[in-house]
């Protein structure tokens, strides 16, 4: 069953009675409604399609945030062989908001990263909604150490509302943790792709996400605070999520012309979790092109590489 | 050294009172309310004489006690592109800029300087919590970034007070890539083997605290500033209980592993040329204030030069 979002409600109406209809007729053989159901199917393809076409940024977020989105989880098992998770930090505990580990990405042996969100109210709750603890930028850290001295390349997959804010995390060096993170990202002689499936959030989004090459889902989203925050803070009125989401420039699409990521990898109609398969394989082409991309690179021309990206961004503005 | 106290003193209480107390002569102390005569504080680094409060103190009036007879150059920070995302909230964001900039008399919210301390020499960095929160944005970023290029090129250690509430919301995305950006700079001063030390005052939290700030060879802090990643009514709002008294707070973090030192702002200098000298091997400092290096530099105390940094007055 399709989840709707509030903006897709009249979309939900339509769907809904097409179905409704092919029910009536399924209980009742004489009735053909064939006709007036694929007329409403074709209202709601071309209601999608428009709704699709020019979401606000503030609708992107929602998209970005369905809970039927493909999550980390679902990419990895269907674009890489012989994973095999590798789990803790060696200090505390292991995150079950970070997943990471070995595996194989179109055979070749890589590091594979990333947040996972959860995807039914027991498994979010043991990831935590994707909102990774110290111990899960520690594992991070662990495996991008690893993946340098073996010469693997690392793919990270970046999905989180932000960095976990408990006492705990806090107590442990949460900020130290990130920190330690994304200057792994940093030093690491191999090559370093990112993905942004959903919602990059803030500091525990760049943790992953300072690479050599990034890339982004059509409708998510990467902020330096989420448009509710940012609300409350700017507005005084976290109701104003929309103006935020709109002011705050984080779509892939105002991304892209910032300079601050290299690609955009097209969603289908009505967003990644109405075809998933469609999307997943989306993502593996981008990571395989980002890969190919670095091809032939030293350890020491990926990190000059990726330190120069970093170092020159934010001279361009939006204009161009 | 008296004749230095004299004669350095005065000079640096007409750029402190110049900025911090336009007309006022006393200031209420914020946590004990005991009312400072404002040259008594400023003598004691905005440090309140009764109760050890740690008040804000400017980067420039910082700079001043800092460095050896108040004398420091400043280096000079790449312009970044002004309003980059052309954001508006209540206000344009210009506007915000431009009511900073008067207030506080300076261009953004960050300093860099070089000059000596006990005649180590050194590159300063220091953060304004009075320039929109101390927020970082592309200027900050530059200015990291051309601290570490500077001590990378001059071979000194950097030295960097840290003081923000968070990213600058305003350049969104673009503060969130001063992360990594600082990051970068940390990573050339360390890759060139000089020492990187922090100090954290208060407030600085968010993504400031979740990159440079945490960064230090050696990790100092101010007595009770508050350093954390997510602020505590943040956390307070998710895990829905109070939080214990002090947490997040300088003292907090020590005894959490998070700090190497918390130290009293008044100790601070002596305390920086100590570790700096040890780290790059020197001999120990002459302690206590000296004068503006000597001839052999530019400018001397007797002449200020155009490279010394006093105050602009309020716009
Ligand atoms: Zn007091």
């Amino acid at each position: 069953m399709t989840q709707y979002l509030d903006f897709e409600k009249p979309l939900a109406e339509i769907e809904g009675k097409a179905e409704e209809l092919r029910a009536l007729a399924r209980r009742n053989e004489e009735m053909d409604v064939d006709d007036e159901a694929k007329a409403l199917d074709a209202k709601a393809a071309k209601m999608l399609q428009d709704l699709y076409r020019g979401l606000t940024p503030w609708r992107k977020c929602q998209v970005a945030r369905h809970p039927d989105r493909p999550h980390c989880r679902d990419y990895i098992e269907a674009l890489f062989n012989e994973y095999t998770p590798l789990a803790g930090d060696r200090n505390f505990a292991d995150d079950h908001a970070v997943m990471g580990g070995l595996a194989r990405f179109n055979d070749r042996p890589v590091m594979v990263i990333g947040h996972e969100k959860g995807n039914d109210t027991k498994s979010r709750i043991e990831r935590n909604f994707g909102m990774a603890r110290p111990e899960g930028y520690r594992k991070a850290v662990r495996l991008m150490d690893m993946a340098h001295r073996f010469g693997l390349p690392v793919i990270t997959l970046v999905d989180t509302p932000g960095a976990y804010p408990g006492k705990g995390a806090e107590e442990r060096g949460q900020s130290e943790a990130i920190a330690r993170a994304t200057g792994m990202c940093l030093k690491i002689g191999v090559p370093l792709v990112s993905v942004v499936i959903g919602e990059g959030g803030s500091g525990g989004a760049v943790a992953f996400a300072t690479a050599n090459r990034v890339a982004m889902l059509e409708h998510s989203i990467y902020s330096v605070i989420s448009p509710e925050g940012c609300a409350s803070i700017l507005w005084k009125d976290a109701e104003k999520m929309r103006e935020a989401a709109e002011a705050l420039r984080l779509t892939a699409q105002d991304l892209k012309k910032l300079g601050v990521i290299d690609r955009i990898i097209p969603e289908p109609t009505g967003g990644a979790h109405r075809d998933r398969k469609k999307t997943i394989s989306a993502v593996g082409a981008a990571i395989d092109g980002m890969l190919q991309d670095l091809k032939g690179l030293k350890p020491r021309q990926l990190i000059t590489d990726r330190r120069q990206k970093f170092l020159d961004m934010g001279q361009k503005g939006l204009a161009a | 050294m008296n004749w230095i106290t004299n004669y350095v003193r005065p000079r640096i209480n007409s750029i402190f009172s110049r900025r911090e107390t336009p007309e006022n002569l006393w200031q209420k102390c914020d946590e004990c309310g005991t009312m400072l005569f404002h040259r008594e504080l400023a003598d004691n680094l905005n440090v309140c004489t009764a109760c050890g409060h740690h008040m804000a103190i400017t980067p420039r009036a910082r700079f001043a006690a800092l460095f050896d007879g108040g004398i420091f150059t400043e280096v000079k920070v790449p312009e970044p592109k002004a309003d980059p995302l052309q954001f508006r909230d209540q206000k344009k964001y210009p506007e915000r800029m431009k009511a900073a900039q008067k207030s506080t008399g300076e261009k953004e919210a960050m300093l860099v300087a070089t000059g000596e301390i006990g005649r180590t020499p050194i590159v300063a960095a220091a953060q304004d919590f009075s320039f929109m929160g101390g927020s970082m944005g592309m200027y900050v970023g530059n200015a990291i970034i051309a601290a570490a290029q500077e001590a990378v090129k001059l071979k000194r250690p950097l030295i960097l007070f840290s003081a923000a509430g968070g990213a600058r919301m305003q350049e969104g995305i673009l503060s969130l890539m001063q992360m990594p950006r600082t990051t970068v700079a940390v990573e050339m001063v360390k890759e060139a083997g000089l020492p990187y030390i922090v100090v954290l005052t208060h407030p600085t939290t968010g993504g400031v605290t979740a990159s440079y700030a945490m960064l230090g060879d050696v990790q100092i802090a101010e007595p009770n500033a508050l350093i954390c990643f997510a602020g505590p009514r943040v956390i307070e709002q998710t895990i829905r209980e109070k939080l214990p008294e002090g947490f997040q707070r300088a003292e907090y973090l020590l005894d959490h592993g998070m700090l190497d030192r918390v130290t009293k702002r008044t100790q601070m200098r002596d305390e920086l040329i100590s570790i700096t000298r040890m780290l790059l091997g020197l001999s120990p400092a002459v302690k206590g204030e000296l004068p503006a290096p000597p001839p052999a530099e530019p400018q001397a105390p007797e002449a200020p030069a155009a490279e010394t940094q006093p105050a602009r007055p309020k716009a």
